[in-house]
């Protein structure tokens, strides 16, 4: 059974994927938990899984179907409140590119 | 006016609102004053919301309706519950000063009925973690030894209902949440069916794992509980369309004939030796009263926690994208661009273990590792599922250990998180398969409750309270009082 590790270029691999930002000694100690962990995860290759049917859910329920008709679309000024800045009714968010201004 | 919920239970709280010998108002206001006598001490609540609650007290006062046995009593909901423009933040700095639009399906279910919110307990950020210490806001206490942890992730509410602050408490399990401090603080606490209690409004961990259930002080007023708050829901296609059954109606104290499975699994390595007599002890006293008890084995039990932890914390990575600083709750300062203030909302916002998961679930579900970790952990979960479906075939209810020790010091293991990850072994299996399971106090070692838990086919609720409450009524172990106790 082959042992699988994390490097530390790995781990801040993930990290972009899942939009984190760590500094060095985060990326030391993420990368030393991970790899502990993953051995865990390893143990699994013990397992003889051929021909067993993967369970994503146990819902008994297959679809639920009903009119899509919409009931909550009277809660604007509700969740603008929430927003961290907002303006003339939008909520306002710093601009995709650098330099742009707002 | 005061009020000792050790002296009294659901029922009998719910006679005394109906006969007026206490109005609904009073009764907020001492489980107020309850709090406020002991939180210095527990730490159990993020925060009380004691002018909604007595306002809401009035209105039911006015009605006089007590038609349901909740109507007027008081209870709190684990700040993962969104509650209607009460601050709902999942112990998470990410969502500081989040006001929900709409309550939760279990919160509006108990709001309609009449039951006072009181406020929104502490528990692990995101309901990740064993003892309540990833928690943004505060450290919550054991209800029995102020030192140790009160379990987790549902810590606060657990704490709250042992230490006697109120009556009863809402949390969520999604690998052993509500019943590993129950155990830890000697209380009733059930993780209902999935699919049996409507899911709408509880902010998601793991969407296929995650359950709401309750904490009591006995198992009566847990079945009662569930009466209220489970059955299908329109916001939730995951939650059933079966009947809802009276819970209470096989609590006869009668086990006879009843037919006990006991995983030898449960009581191998790295279970406390003390922990495994108590509960052994608690067996054989079901035994006596007239169950058939039998060894079984659950051989898939040692790869439940890598099968887990792969796919809850996928699961997790997932829904946790939607925490971007954009709509509501914390967002960072001096951000260069959007791309930027993701990372830094996020980077800021999330607690540690928090970043773990999503890492280990973003590293799952990639593309290298998508076969070998993701998929791996779906096939061993559906042998971790037959290895109950063959048990259950001859037997009724499968008991042991809810927890392999009793509660530790607060700051002994949060260091650790491998250890963390493995105390989960004996209740992640459940969610795992969907069933039903219950922690019940089996007994104290060094003055601390150890859990028994009663596993249940699924939909079967019913003869796990009937198990539970047998064993209770013949231990009569709820009637011993933690120290805080006397404060009231």
């Amino acid at each position: 059974m082959s042992e699988t590790t994390i490097s530390k270029s790995e781990v801040a691999h993930v990290a972009n994927l899942a939009k984190l930002a760590f500094d060095d000694a985060e990326l030391v100690q993420f990368t030393t938990q991970l790899d502990s962990i993953l051995n865990i995860f390893d143990t699994l290759g013990e397992v003889n899984t051929d021909g067993v049917a993967p369970t994503y859910s146990v819902t008994e329920n297959v679809n639920h179907l009903r009119e899509d008709v919409a009931d909550n679309w009277h809660q604007k000024q509700a969740l603008l409140k929430n927003a961290p800045l907002e303006a003339a009714d939008l909520i306002k968010v710093p601009a995709i590119l650098d330099g742009e201004g707002e | 006016m005061t009020i000792n919920f050790f002296d009294n239970d659901l029922t009998s709280l719910h006679e005394k609102l109906v006969n007026n010998d206490i109005s609904t108002v009073d009764l907020t206001q001492a489980t107020l004053e309850n709090i406020e006598k002991t939180d210095s001490e527990l730490q159990a609540f993020i925060r009380t919301n004691s002018d909604e609650a007595l306002l809401q007290a009035k209105k039911i006062d006015a009605q006089h309706d007590f038609s349901n046995i909740l109507s007027g009593l008081p209870l709190a909901f684990k700040d993962n519950l969104a509650t209607n423009g009460i601050e709902t933040t999942g112990a998470s700095h990410i969502l500081e000063g989040f006001k929900p639009v709409y309550d939760a399906t279990v919160v509006s279910k108990l709001s309609t009925v009449g039951a006072i919110s009181v406020g929104k307990t502490n528990m692990d950020e995101f309901a990740m973690g064993g003892s309540t210490e990833t928690s943004y806001y505060k450290k919550t206490a054991n209800a029995w030894d102020h030192t140790k942890v009160p379990g987790g992730s549902s810590g606060g509410s657990a704490a709250a209902v042992a230490g006697g602050q109120i009556p009863f408490a809402l949390g969520s399990d999604t690998g052993g949440s509500i019943r590993q401090p129950a155990a830890f603080n000697g209380i009733v606490g059930l993780k209902p069916t999935y699919g049996r209690v409507s899911r709408w409004g509880l902010f998601a961990m793991a969407s296929s794992l995650d359950q709401i259930g309750p904490f009591t002080r006995t198992v009566k007023d847990n079945a009662l509980v569930l009466n209220t708050i489970a059955g299908f829901d329109e916001k939730d296609s995951t939650s059933s369309k079966r009947d809802v059954p009276d819970f209470t109606s096989k609590l006869t104290g009668d086990v006879k004939g009843l037919k006990i499975a006991v995983p030898k699994e449960y009581f191998g390595e790295g279970i406390d030796p003390k922990v495994a007599t108590t509960v052994k002890a608690a067996i054989a006293q079901l035994e006596a009263m007239g169950a058939t008890v039998d060894e079984v084995s659950l051989p898939h039990t040692k790869y439940g926690v890598a099968a887990y932890y792969i796919i809850m914390s996928s699961e997790a990575s997932s829904n946790l994208q939607r925490y971007d600083g954009v709509r509501y709750g914390f967002r960072a300062d001096d951000v260069k661009n959007l791309e930027d203030l993701y990372i830094k909302t996020r980077s800021e916002g999330f607690g540690d273990e928090v970043k773990r998961r999503i890492m280990l679930g973003t590293f799952s579900l990639s593309a290298g590792a998508y076969d070998a970790f993701f998929k791996k952990a779906a096939k061993i979960r559906t042998l971790l599922i037959e290895d109950f479906n063959k048990v259950f075939a001859d037997y009724d209810v499968i008991v042991g250990p809810t927890a392999p020790t009793v509660a530790y010091g607060l700051g002994e293991e949060i260091d650790d998180p491998t250890a963390m990850y493995l105390a989960d072994v004996l209740t992640i299996p459940v969610n795992l398969a969907g069933l039903p399971g219950m922690s019940v106090n089996a007994g104290f070692v060094d003055g601390l409750p150890v859990g028994l838990q009663i596993i249940g086919k699924p939909f079967d609720e019913a003869t796990v309270y009937q198990t539970g409450y047998a064993f209770e009524q013949a231990s009569r172990l709820f009637e011993q009082r933690p120290n805080i106790a006397k404060k009231y």
